[in-house]
């Protein structure tokens, strides 16, 4: 065993240094599949986050607790049901989604967005605390309410972008059943991992675990340099 | 536009094959894929899960063909009209595997059925896929009293394929039933060996089907039927019998007049 973690970070290096094309092509699905569905959660997640921290309506405190919990939908199910759905023995079988990167990316999406909305209405509502008195004196409506929050709210707001995209990245359960783990067509790393284990090539499957973490990684350290000056209304008093 | 679109479906596609995961995790479609789309231009891809799980997402229509290897059930689908005709393809044998030191004394025995009382009776750990694959289905025959036992403190259910079921076993020093195939393939030997090989009764079949056009209207059997003459024919199956790992063949054809 001791020797397959040795191995591991072997073959690992070795894969990146010789930029194995086959390994390339299933980074760039991940990426594509993740990066995708968390630009659509975000678009998605921001706004309704921020519609949940600023609005008061009925029925509010029970939308808040179903997507918190949503936060914990197992990945598993979320396959499934998309299975069932895009299946040809399915209601949405004319879309033709099953066993394609589309299909990966809605599943993502489903897993994200209710942690970037829960984290963002977090995130505004505290903001709100501390300046929603300014925002009422200064008059704004309530979506330029929400805007103004939003933009403060910029650097906590990526936090939330991260923590969805790490649980997209990480998650094998639904993307395996609605992408099918087709070789060059919807194999991603956690799928390949999954694969290689089965085959006993621990080695290499943990090998490429570490490319993922890797990337993860990389990603974090991009949006940290990149991430605006922690400024602004949270510190201007 | 959605006219050109609806006119090139159902040619340019890809064919979709459900297949048992021990035909991907042996690397024989790597190795059989290139030939057949280099000479046809029909791409493949091949969905690897059990056979249990491959005839039910068949019979949903999402696959066009299937490669499986549980006879009785391939039958049952085609009778169910799920699927046009079903063939043989190829075989290979399961094994029974196990701890080197084989504690309930498998190795001296010659019938899986005998191999199985022996582990029952020394309580000796065994993993079971008990996921309805063609492992499972052929283990669960191989039991001398029926049902087999139930999953607990020595008969261990994994659920899961024959790759982490492997993982398991070689974890906890359990036998298993496998075939020969992913074992010969398979990284992860540990200590564990072969302890009993050539009872007839681990004859391990597999088969191809079509998917049937009236049940799945949108299937692609044009390029899937090609696909099928080809396995069928001398250049699949001479293709299946180059198929080597370590040096071993890994599957033996047999189909019968194609």
């Amino acid at each position: 065993m001791m020797n397959d973690f040795a191995g591991a970070f072997r073959q690992a290096f070795g894969l990146i240094v010789t930029a194995d094309a086959e390994l390339l092509q299933i980074i760039g699905l991940s990426l594509q599949v993740t990066l995708s569905a968390v630009a659509i959660a975000a678009m998605i997640g921001l706004p309704i986050g921020a519609l949940l921290a600023v609005s008061r309506f009925t029925g509010r405190g029970v939308v808040i607790v179903l997507m918190n919990a949503a936060m914990g939908l197992p990945p598993v199910v979320v396959g499934l049901t998309l299975y069932m759905l895009f299946s040809q023995a399915g209601p949405l079988a004319v879309l033709s989604l099953l066993y394609t990167p589309a299909a990966m990316i809605i599943a993502q999406t489903v897993l994200v967005t209710p942690i970037i909305i829960a984290l963002t209405r977090m995130t505004i509502a505290s903001l709100m605390l501390e300046h929603g008195e300014t925002l009422l004196a200064m008059r704004a409506s309530a979506s330029q309410r929400i805007i103004t929050l939003l933009i403060e709210a910029r650097p906590a707001l990526i936090t939330a972008l991260l923590a969805g995209m790490g649980r997209a990245l990480a998650e094998v359960g639904a993307v395996m059943i609605v992408g099918g783990n087709i070789n060059h067509a919807t194999r991603v790393m956690t799928t390949a991992i999954a694969l290689e284990t089965s085959r006993g090539e621990l080695a290499l499957a943990l090998a490429l675990g570490i490319i993922l973490l890797g990337l993860s990684l990389s990603i974090n350290a991009a949006a940290m340099l990149l991430r605006p000056k922690d400024i602004g209304l949270v510190h201007a008093h | 536009m959605a006219l050109i679109l609806l006119s090139n479906a159902g040619f340019a596609d890809p064919i979709i094959v459900q297949s048992t995961t021990s035909t991907q995790n042996s690397g024989l479609y790597e190795y059989l894929l290139p030939v057949f789309e280099d000479e046809t231009g029909i791409e493949i891809r091949v969905v690897a899960v059990g056979t249990g799980q491959a005839l039910k997402n068949a019979q949903n229509c999402d696959g066009d063909m299937l490669i499986t290897h549980a006879k009785a059930a391939e039958q049952e689908f085609v009778a169910q009209g799920f699927g046009i005709a079903r063939h043989d393809l190829m075989y290979n044998d399961f094994i029974i595997v196990g701890p080197a030191n084989d504690p309930a004394g498998v190795a001296g025995l010659k019938t899986a059925s005998d191999a199985l009382t022996a582990i029952a009776k020394a309580n000796a750990p065994f993993a079971s896929r008990g996921d309805n694959s063609g492992t499972h289905q052929a283990e669960l025959t191989l039991w001398p009293e029926d049902p087999a036992p139930s999953s607990g403190d020595w008969y261990l259910e994994t659920g899961s394929g024959m790759g982490p079921t492997l993982n398991a076993a070689i974890g906890l020093s359990a036998y298993t039933l496998t075939d020969r195939a992913t074992w010969v393939s398979f990284g992860n030997k540990g200590d564990h060996v072969i302890l009993l090989e050539g009872d007839p009764a681990l004859f391990n079949q597999y088969g191809v089907i079509v998917v049937n056009p009236s049940h799945c209207p949108n299937a692609n059997i044009e390029d899937a039927d090609t696909f099928q003459t080809w396995l069928l024919g001398p250049a699949g199956q001479s293709a299946i019998a180059g198929f080597q790992v370590d040096g071993q063949q890994l599957f033996t054809p047999n189909a019968a007049n194609p």
